[in-house]
C-alpha cells in the first residue's frame, strides 16, 4: 500500500456518492486544481461510514472542495494519521480545512 | 503460594478499580472505538488524580520518584488498569505514567540529566528500537544494523521495524552491531530523532487501528560515542533484561481484559433469552463460562507466581515466560468465547470485545511470540544444551 493516497478523484456530487458504501476508511477532499483541502476519516462512530462523511462534505463543502477519493480501510485511525503525517512532511502544514486536527498528536514521518 | 491480598493491596485495587470505572470507562462513550489517546488537557486532569492516589510512575523506581510497590502489586494494578476498551495497549490512556525505558536508570549521570529526567517529567518521549526485518526475539543474531566508529562518533546504517512511537519520540534506545556476530557484538545507543540520518519511513498497519508501529531507516546517522548506553558490546544484556522484565505486567494486562470480558459474558448470559430461557441456563453456554473461569484462574496463578518470585529476588525468567505464554493465549480464548456468547453484538464495535479480540491476537506475537516463550522455558528445563 502506497503511503500517499493515489486513487482517482471523483466529483463531489450526489451521483458519485451513490457509488460509495458505508464502510470505515479514509478519504480526501480536493479542489478543482486537485489540491488536497481535507483529509478525513470515517471511524467507528460514523453513522454511515464513508458515505455519511462524504454526504456531510457534499452538503457543506470545506474550503471549496469539489472532488473526493476514498480508501476503505479497517485500520482507519492509523491510516488517517499516516496520510496527515505524509501531507505534513510534503507541505510543512496540514490541508487548509483540517483545523479539526490537533497537530500535537502527529508524529514526524519522512516517507521519502 | 498465597494469593490473598494484603490490606494495602486490597485498598490499592479498590482505588484503581473505582478510578477505571468512574473516570476512564465513561470517557470512552465519546471516543472512537479504536482510540488510544486523550487530548493533553483531559489526560493532565487524570494524571493529577493518579498523582493524588500516589500511584503515578508505576515503572519508576522509588529513588526516582515512583511509588514504592513490588511487582505483585504492580501486576494487580495492571489487571485493573486494562479493564476498559483501550486498556490492553493504552491502559488508562497512560494516566499512570506510561511505559518507561528502564534501561535508562543505568545510564551515566550526564545521560540521565539529558535524557532520563526529562522523560520522567513527561517532557521527552522515548522509543525502544530493537527489532529489524530480520527479527526481534533473538537480538544476538538478528541485528544487522551496523555502527562503525569514526573519530568521536559512531555512524549507524540499517533498518528497524515494528518500532512503536518512533515518529513522535524525542529520542530512543537503538541497538546496532559494533562487533562480530553474536550477543557480544551488539551495542545500545541513545539516539535523538532530530539528528540527520534518522528517518521514520512508514507506519506499519496491523490488526490494531489504534497504536501503530513504524519502520525506521538509518542513513549515516552520526551518534556521539558518549551516547552509548552501558558498555560497548553490552547491548544484548540491556535488550534481554527489558524483554524479561516486561513479560509479567504484560501478562497481567492480558488477564485484566480476560476478566472483564468474562464478567460481561456472565452478565449478558443472564439477561439474554433464547427460546424462552436465559442463555445462562444452557449447558453449552455454561461450559464456555466454566472454561473462561479456569483459563483466568490458571493465568492469574502463573502471573502472580512469576511476580512473587521476582519480588523475592529469585530467578524468574522461566516464570515470566510461562506467565506471558499462558495469559496471552488464555485471554484470547476467553474473549473469543465471550464474543460467541454475545452473538452479533460481540463482533460489533458497540462493545469492546471485538477490539480486545484483535489486539489479543497481537499479544501472542508481541514481546516474544508463544513459540519463543516455549523456547525460553525449554532451555531452562533442559539446561544450556539448547543454546
Amino acid at each position: 500500500m502506497a503511503v500517499r493516497l493515489d486513487k482517482q478523484w471523483m466529483p463531489l456530487n450526489a451521483d458519485s456518492l451513490r457509488l460509495i458504501a458505508g464502510h470505515l476508511g479514509v478519504y480526501q477532499l480536493g479542489n478543482d486544481a486537485g489540491d488536497i483541502v481535507y483529509i478525513g476519516v470515517a471511524g467507528g462512530r460514523s453513522l454511515f461510514g464513508l458515505k455519511g462523511e462524504l454526504q456531510k462534505a457534499l452538503e457543506d463543502p470545506p474550503a471549496g472542495a469539489t472532488q473526493f477519493r476514498v480508501e476503505v480501510n479497517m485500520a482507519y485511525r492509523t491510516r488517517h494519521f499516516e496520510l496527515l503525517q505524509a501531507y505534513w512532511s510534503d507541505h510543512g502544514v496540514l490541508p487548509v480545512a483540517n483545523t479539526d486536527v490537533d497537530t500535537r498528536s502527529l508524529g514526524q514521518l519522512r516517507p521519502g | 503460594m498465597d494469593l490473598a491480598l494484603t490490606d494495602e493491596q486490597r485498598m490499592i485495587v479498590d482505588i484503581v478499580r473505582r478510578f477505571v470505572r468512574e473516570e476512564i470507562v465513561p470517557l470512552e462513550d465519546d471516543l472512537d472505538p479504536d482510540a488510544d489517546e486523550l487530548p493533553p488537557e483531559q489526560l493532565a486532569k487524570l494524571v493529577d488524580k493518579v498523582k493524588e492516589m500516589g500511584l503515578y510512575g508505576l515503572d519508576t523506581p522509588p529513588e526516582y520518584g515512583g511509588p514504592d510497590i513490588n511487582l505483585v502489586t504492580r501486576c494487580l494494578i495492571a489487571i485493573e488498569c486494562s479493564q476498559h476498551r483501550a486498556g490492553l495497549y493504552a491502559p488508562c490512556y497512560y494516566a499512570f505514567g506510561g511505559a518507561r525505558q528502564a534501561q535508562l536508570f543505568e545510564a551515566t549521570d550526564d545521560q540521565k540529566n539529558k535524557y532520563l529526567y526529562p522523560m520522567l517529567e513527561g517532557k521527552k518521549r522515548v522509543f525502544f528500537g530493537l527489532s529489524e526485518p530480520s527479527g526481534g526475539s533473538d537480538p544476538g543474531r538478528a541485528i544487522q544494523t551496523r555502527a562503525v566508529r569514526d573519530g568521536d562518533d559512531w555512524v549507524l546504517n540499517g533498518t528497524k521495524l515494528w518500532i512503536s512511537g518512533a515518529d513522535r519520540a524525542d529520542y530512543g534506545l537503538l541497538f546496532a552491531r559494533t562487533g562480530g556476530p553474536g550477543r557480544t557484538g551488539v551495542t545500545a545507543f541513545i539516539v535523538e530523532t532530530q539528528w540527520p540520518g534518522f528517518n521514520v519511513r512508514r507506519i506499519v498497519h496491523t490488526l490494531r487501528s489504534a497504536k501503530y508501529a513504524t519502520e525506521i531507516q538509518l542513513e549515516d546517522l552520526r551518534v556521539p560515542h558518549e551516547n552509548i548506553l552501558g558498555e560497548e558490546g553490552g547491548g544484548f544484556a540491556i535488550a534481554n533484561d527489558r524483554l524479561s522484565r516486561q513479560r509479567v505486567p504484560y501478562a497481567a494486562e492480558c488477564l485484566g481484559v480476560a476478566i472483564r470480558a468474562h464478567e460481561m459474558a456472565i452478565e449478558y448470559s443472564k439477561i439474554r433469552e433464547t427460546f424462552g430461557a436465559p442463555l445462562s441456563s444452557r449447558q453449552g453456554i455454561q461450559w464456555m463460562l466454566v472454561e473462561n473461569e479456569i483459563d483466568i484462574r490458571q493465568a492469574r496463578w502463573l502471573v502472580m507466581d512469576g511476580a512473587a518470585k521476582a519480588d523475592r529476588g529469585e530467578p524468574f525468567r522461566t516464570e515470566s515466560a510461562i506467565a506471558k505464554l499462558v495469559a496471552s493465549e488464555a485471554a484470547g480464548r476467553v474473549v473469543d468465547r465471550s464474543m460467541q456468547i454475545h452473538g452479533g453484538l460481540g463482533v460489533a464495535k458497540d462493545l469492546p470485545l471485538e477490539r480486545w479480540y484483535r489486539e489479543l491476537r497481537i499479544r501472542r506475537v508481541g514481546e516474544g511470540p508463544s513459540e519463543v516463550q516455549k523456547h525460553v522455558i525449554a532451555r531452562d528445563i533442559l539446561g544450556a544444551s539448547l543454546r
